[in-house]
C-alpha cells in the first residue's frame, strides 16, 4: 500500500518565497547574500577562535573566548530566527472576502463614468486622532492593515513591515523585527570585539616577542583578515544598529522613514508612538511574540477538484506564481474544502484558504465586473 | 423564513451556504487587533444585536488580553531572550495561550448561539486576523436560492 505524503499548506501558498523542512523554515527566494552573511560571520569567528584565543586563553583570561563563543552562538541564533521566520505575512483575501470588499469599494464609488480613470481605493481610518489612509493591495486583494507594506521582492503584504534585507534573505517585519533588532546588536558587539583582541593580539605579541612559544606564521595573516573584515563590519552594522535603536525610541519603520510617512510640517504625526522612548521600546522589544497566522504545516484536504483552502498563516510558500488565479477560482461551483471552525483545529494550526490550485503554467483572466479596476494598474511595491 | 437548526452537524448537513458576512477589524486604537462592533444590516433577521455585539466585544478583550504588553509580557520576552528563544520549543506563548482560549469560546458559541440561528462564525485567525467571517446558511428545504458563491461547508467532503 502506498502512502501518499499528505500535501502540507506551505505547498500551496502564493507568493515567492521558499520553504524548507517542509513548511518550517520560510526565507525569501534570493538566499545568496544570505550565505555570504553566514560565511563572513562564521568564518571570522573561526578564524579568530583558531588562532587568537589560544592564546589570549593561556595570557590573558579564558573567560575571552567563552565570552566570544556565547556571543557568536547569539549572534547565529538571531541570524537564523531572523532569516528563517515569517516576518507577519498577511494571507490573500479569499474570493468572497475579495468579493465583498470589491461591492463594498463600487458602493462607495458610485457610477463611474466610462473612460474615466477610477478613484483610487484609499480608506480613510481615524487612529489616535490622526487620520491614516490605508491603501488597496490588488496583488492581495485586501485593504492593507496600517503599517503593513507589501514587498515586491517576496510578493507578500507584510504587517508592520520594515524592509527586505537580503543580508538576512528575508522580509524583516512585526513578527521578525525584534530578532533582527538583536541581531544587528549582537553582531556589532562581537565585531567590536574581535577588533579589540585582535589589536590587543597583536600588542601583546610585540611586547612579548622575547618569550619562547610557537611561531605560527599563518596567524599575522588571519590577524589582518580579521581585522579587515571587522573593520568593514564595523562601520556598516555599527550604524545600522544605530540607527534602528533611533528608529525603534520613535516608534517608526524603515518604511516609514524613508517615505517620511510622518515627517514634514503637513503630514500627520506619528499616530503609533507614546511620545515616550521607555514605552516605544517597550512595545517594539518586549511585546508579546505574535504568532504566525500563515498555517504552513497544516494539511490540505485531499480534493483534487476543487481549490483547497490554504491556511492564511504567515508561512507562504510561493509556488503559484500568480495570485490572480486566487479570484478565478470563486467562480468555481463547489469549494468543499473549507473547515467550518468546528473542525478546525484550536490555536494557530486551525485555517484553511483556498489554494491556487489552478495549473500552474497558465494565467486564467481574472473575472472583472464592470466596474473593476484593472488590478495592473496601481501595485504597491515597496522595498 | 425562519430557520432552526438543533445543532452544527444538522447545519453541515441539512444546510445550503447563502451569504456570508465580514466584520472587519476597527483600528481606531491603533494596530492593536480589534473588530468593529457594528451590527451588519445582512444579519438583522437572522440574530439580536446584543447577542452578536456581546461575542464581538468578547473577542475584542481576548485579544486585547493577548497583546497586553505588561510585566507578563516583559518577563516571557526577557526569558526567552536569555534562551536563545529556544524556550519558545518548550512552553506556549501567552499569545497561542489565548489563542486557544478564543477559539474554544467560537466553538462554544458556535454551537449555543449561532448554529441554531443558522450562522457559523470562522475563527478570525484562519483569515489572517484581518476578519470575522459569518457563514449564513439557508436550510436546503425551504431556501430555492442558493447564491453562486458556493461555498459549502466541509463536512461532506
Amino acid at each position: 500500500m502506498i502512502i501518499r505524503k499528505p500535501t502540507r499548506k506551505w505547498e500551496k501558498l502564493p507568493g515567492k518565497n521558499t520553504f524548507c523542512c517542509d513548511g518550517r523554515v520560510m526565507m525569501a527566494r534570493q538566499k545568496g547574500v544570505f550565505y555570504l552573511t553566514l560565511f563572513l560571520i562564521v568564518g571570522t569567528c573561526s578564524l579568530f577562535f583558531a588562532f587568537e584565543c589560544p592564546y589570549l586563553a593561556v595570557h590573558l583570561s579564558p573567560a575571552i573566548p567563552v565570552f566570544a563563543v556565547l556571543l557568536f552562538i547569539f549572534v547565529m541564533a538571531m541570524l537564523l530566527r531572523t532569516s528563517f521566520s515569517d516576518p507577519g505575512v498577511l494571507p490573500r483575501a479569499l474570493p468572497e472576502e475579495a468579493n465583498f470588499i470589491e461591492m463594498e469599494i463600487e458602493a462607495a464609488n458610485g457610477n463611474v463614468l466610462a473612460g474615466q480613470r477610477p478613484p483610487p481605493r484609499i480608506k480613510n481610518v481615524q487612529i489616535n486622532n490622526q487620520i491614516v489612509k490605508l491603501k488597496y493591495c490588488y496583488t492581495c486583494k485586501i485593504f492593507r492593515p496600517p503599517r503593513a507594506s507589501h514587498c515586491s521582492i517576496c510578493d507578500n503584504c507584510v504587517d508592520r513591515f520594515d524592509h527586505h534585507c537580503p543580508w538576512v534573505g528575508n522580509c524583516v517585519g512585526k513578527r521578525n523585527y525584534r530578532y533582527f533588532y538583536l541581531f544587528t546588536l549582537s553582531l556589532s558587539l562581537l565585531t567590536i570585539y574581535i577588533f579589540a583582541f585582535n589589536i590587543v593580539h597583536v600588542v601583546l605579541r610585540e611586547y612579548r616577542s622575547k618569550k619562547m612559544f610557537h611561531v605560527d606564521s599563518l596567524t599575522p595573516h588571519c590577524t589582518v583578515l580579521e581585522v579587515l573584515v571587522c573593520f568593514f563590519t564595523i562601520w556598516s552594522v555599527v550604524g545600522l544598529t544605530g540607527f534602528h535603536t533611533y528608529l525603534i525610541s520613535l516608534n517608526q519603520t524603515t518604511n516609514e522613514d524613508i517615505k517620511g510617512s510622518w515627517s514634514g510640517k503637513n503630514r500627520v504625526q506619528n499616530p503609533y508612538s507614546h511620545k515616550n522612548i521607555i514605552k516605544n521600546c517597550c512595545e517594539v522589544l518586549c511585546s508579546p511574540t505574535f504568532p504566525s497566522v500563515l498555517d504552513r504545516r497544516g494539511v490540505m484536504l485531499e480534493d483534487s477538484s476543487s481549490p483547497t483552502h490554504s491556511d492564511a498563516s504567515a508561512a507562504s510558500t510561493h509556488k503559484s506564481s500568480n495570485p490572480v488565479s486566487q479570484t478565478t477560482k470563486s467562480s468555481a461551483p463547489l469549494i468543499p474544502n473549507e473547515h467550518t471552525p468546528d473542525e478546525a483545529k484550536p490555536g494557530i494550526g486551525a485555517g484553511t484558504q483556498k489554494s491556487t490550485s489552478s495549473p500552474k503554467g497558465e494565467k486564467p483572466p481574472s473575472p472583472t465586473s464592470p466596474n473593476a479596476v484593472a488590478p495592473a494598474v496601481i501595485k504597491e511595491s515597496t522595498h | 423564513m425562519a430557520t432552526e437548526f438543533h445543532n452544527l452537524q444538522e447545519l453541515r448537513h441539512s444546510a445550503s451556504l447563502a451569504n456570508k458576512v465580514f466584520i472587519q477589524r476597527d483600528y481606531t486604537d491603533g494596530t492593536v487587533c480589534k473588530f468593529q462592533t457594528k451590527f451588519p444590516s445582512e444579519l438583522d433577521s437572522r440574530i439580536e444585536r446584543t447577542l452578536f455585539e456581546d461575542t464581538v466585544k468578547t473577542l475584542n478583550n481576548y485579544y486585547a488580553e493577548a497583546e497586553k504588553i505588561g510585566g507578563q509580557s516583559y518577563l516571557e520576552g526577557c526569558l526567552a531572550c536569555l534562551t536563545v528563544y529556544l524556550i519558545f520549543l518548550c512552553i506556549e506563548t501567552r499569545y497561542e495561550k489565548v489563542l486557544k482560549k478564543i477559539s474554544r469560546y467560537i466553538q462554544e458559541q458556535n454551537e449555543k448561539v449561532y448554529a441554531p440561528r443558522g450562522l457559523l462564525i470562522t475563527d478570525p485567525i484562519e483569515r489572517g486576523m484581518r476578519v470575522i467571517e459569518i457563514s449564513v446558511y439557508e436550510d436546503r428545504g425551504s431556501s430555492g436560492s442558493s447564491s453562486g458563491s458556493s461555498t459549502t461547508s466541509s463536512s461532506g467532503r
